[in-house]
């Protein structure tokens, strides 16, 4: 067993036990903290793999980004965990028989038949200076470039379509406009007025 | 098993050579960070027409010393019903990205610690992963102004990452690596070279976003004294306060000296292409110009946080997502468009 | 045209610029701060510090107990208790002041007909002990004896407007 075979037991062992934990949890907002473990971990078994660009944008965009929107509406949450588990038992066989299902596709496409080191072989070492960023960018943009901007342009249609969903005026409510307000100048607000002196009344009235 | 035991101890010189160079590179930043504190009060200060700290020390110069100490022996206290465990992680969490991410800075020619070919991308990752220890302390506080401050900053940091990625996009686009040495020697030849000129609205969309993501003055809604007390840190006490400060502060000195790697030569020296002046400061070595720079940087926060009153929360957002993604956006292309056309003086 | 040179305006961040201009020049500009034991602001003769019980120049307390002062503190914070003398006239047994209570407005200087009760310069004194800040006459007037000279300048000084 070398150094490296052990960290990335280390590793394999946290990921395992972070995901395990995901599912098992009882506080949803633990639940989430251990996912963000989970994809932490991965990413360090990826740069174990010397895909570099792949871990460090992992942690960018899944744990730097949605896993913290996904944090932030957890703790909004306010959820309470009695009627989660009622149903527990009800739903347990349709569980199963789904887990089951999952558990045989997956063992019939990753099973040691069709995947593993003998297919595949080892990894080849690059040298330090190989960049895996260039080689990924290169493929990206030249093999799969169509597929890579289908993909983006469903993306952008998705976010659209999001907005335009929860995007709604309503009339009776009162907004601010911030680009509106910075463009207040003080002669819009304060009218400045020259006047004479007035005669200051004497006798009283 | 031999053999593992074998080449581990081999190994065992190359770790002590990078443990050693670690504390070189924590051990000043953590003092950079408590004499920060103190240069920050004195700026504010003379600011206000004040002169700040002067007791502790000669000219208080050792006031940072006794501000640790007294965080040191304080009392922590965990509120009941707070969630003990994340509470305490809390802080530590918040202080370990903003370390971490210096492993890739050069500090010159050479002196970085991991040169690694995806630096700029490995600290954009580790700058968002701060905000975790933000938004857990103000879960975990059980306290709602520390939980108001939590979203705040959250909604915060995510929104000025995005724009804060684009402009980082422009530095890689004009210097055509990811490797912040790179970066560096791509803007050689003067002072006009250097990328703050051709991307002017990007080095500034870079900075203001830096400010946001630091929480730092006019952005500080996430501790917003004023509104929610202290924000996510309002039930922190002694030390672990002490570490969301170092967290602060360490991020602020991470975006000053990013600031001054990528738009403005990083350890190139100022006078370069001067016919008279450069031989002339041709000896300073590379460290003090990167230090000079990011002081400037620092100074420009402890400015900004003197000049600035705090933003509206819906101000903030306004200006993330309406100003400045689509300023950096169009400033992309244009730098697109001028690195294929090889414009010089920078991209040919 | 006007909102065009607003928008170049404001992504110039022109305001922000001129506000960080004003700053800058305070940075360099003479700090006043007033290094507080070593140094000490010019202090008014009408200042209003801690009270003080006079005398005569023969000795003889001013004070008559005739509980103006008492009757007019807004604070509730003074206590008097006389007593006939063997020679007749009247006098205070006891002339408690509670400086917590106390807010220092002066009405009990302004209202004594023999300027007996007075509020002295000294503003700088603490407490050590409850109980300690219910200062008591033969403490009012030691602080009287000891600042005599303060005290009946300050009111000479002041005499025209009184």
């Amino acid at each position: 067993m070398s150094i490296e075979s052990i960290i990335f037991y280390v590793f394999a062992a946290i990921l395992v036990g972070s995901a395990g934990a995901v599912i098992t949890v009882r506080n949803p907002v633990h639940a989430v903290l251990f996912l963000v473990l989970a994809f932490f971990t991965s990413a360090a078994l990826w740069i174990m793999l010397e895909a570099e660009f792949l871990a460090i944008t992992l942690v960018l965009v899944y744990v730097g980004a949605v896993m913290v929107l996904f944090l932030f509406v957890v703790m909004m949450l306010d959820i309470n965990l009695v009627p989660l588990r009622e149903g527990f038992m009800r739903f347990l066989p349709v569980g199963i028989v789904v887990a089951l299902i999952m558990f045989v596709e997956m063992a019939m496409v990753v099973g040691a038949k069709h995947f593993g080191v003998d297919h595949y072989g080892a990894g080849i070492k690059h040298a330090a200076d190989y960049s895996n960023t260039k080689e990924l960018g290169n493929v990206l943009y030249t093999v799969y470039v169509y597929p890579f901007e289908i993909a983006a342009a469903i993306l952008l249609v998705a976010i659209i379509a999001a907005i335009a969903l929860t995007m709604r005026r309503r009339p009776q409510t009162k907004y601010q406009d911030p680009a509106a307000q910075v463009l207040v100048k003080r002669g819009d607000r304060v009218r400045m007025i020259k006047m004479a002196s007035e005669r200051k009344n004497t006798a009283g009235e | 098993m031999i053999e593992t035991l074998e080449t581990s101890l081999e190994m065992i010189p190359e770790v002590i050579l990078i443990l050693i160079k670690i504390v070189l590179i924590v051990v000043p930043i953590m003092l950079s960070v408590a004499y920060l504190t103190l240069a920050e009060r004195k700026v504010i200060g003379y600011i206000q027409v004040r002169i700040g700290p002067n007791r502790v020390g000669p000219r208080g110069l050792l006031q940072p010393i006794a501000d640790g100490l007294k965080l040191l022996l304080k009392e922590i206290i965990v509120p009941t019903n707070a969630n003990r465990f994340l509470f305490v992680i809390a802080p530590i969490l918040a202080l370990a990205p903003a370390l971490a991410a210096w492993a890739v800075v050069p500090f010159s020619d050479g002196m970085v610690l991991a040169d690694i070919d995806a630096g700029i991308l490995y600290i954009l990752a580790l700058t968002s992963m701060s905000v975790y220890g933000i938004i857990i302390s103000g879960w975990a506080s059980n306290s709602k102004y520390a939980f108001l401050g939590a979203l705040r900053s959250a909604a915060q940091v995510v929104s000025y990452e995005i724009a804060m990625g684009f402009a980082l996009v422009g530095v890689l686009l004009a210097a055509g690596s990811m490797n912040l040495s790179q970066v560096v020697l791509a803007q050689q030849g003067s002072i006009l070279h250097w990328f703050w000129l051709p991307l002017l609205p990007l080095f500034l969309v870079y900075f203001i976003s830096g400010v946001a993501e630091t929480n730092r003055a006019p952005f500080d809604v996430a501790e917003g004294e004023s509104e929610i007390v202290a924000g996510f840190h309002v039930e922190y006490s002694g030390m672990t306060f002490a570490l969301f400060f170092l967290a602060e502060y360490a991020n602020m000195i991470l975006v000053a000296i990013l600031a001054a790697l990528m738009f403005c030569g990083g350890w190139l020296s100022p006078f370069q292409g001067i016919p008279l002046l450069e031989p002339l400061f041709a000896w300073v070595p590379g460290l003090v110009w990167v230090l000079a720079k990011t002081s400037f940087f620092l100074f420009l926060f402890l400015w900004f946080r003197a000049t600035f009153p705090r933003y509206r929360y819906d101000q903030i957002m306004r200006l993330g997502w309406k100003v400045f993604i689509p300023i950096t956006i169009v400033w992309l292309l244009v730098v697109g468009a001028a690195v294929l056309a090889n414009l010089g003086p920078w991209f040919d | 045209m006007k909102s065009v040179v607003n928008y170049f305006r404001s992504l110039m961040l022109w305001e922000l610029l001129m506000g960080l201009k004003l700053t800058g020049r305070y940075f360099f500009a003479r700090k006043i701060t007033v290094q507080y034991p070593e140094e000490k602001t010019p202090q008014s003769p009408r200042f209003r510090g801690l009270h003080a019980l006079r005398r005569y120049p023969n000795g003889e307390e001013r004070c008559i107990a005739c509980k103006l002062c008492e009757a007019v503190c807004p604070a509730l914070a003074i206590t008097i208790e006389s007593e006939q003398r063997a020679d007749g006239t009247r006098r205070t047994t006891r002339y408690d002041i509670d400086l917590f209570k106390c807010i220092y407005c002066g009405f009990c200087e302004e209202s004594c007909p023999v300027d007996s009760i007075v509020e002295t310069r000294i503003f700088e004194y603490h407490f050590e002990k409850r109980g300690d800040n219910i200062i008591n006459k033969q403490q009012l007037l030691a602080i009287g004896d000891q600042h005599e000279q303060q005290i009946a300048a300050d009111r000479a000084q002041d005499a025209a407007f009184r």
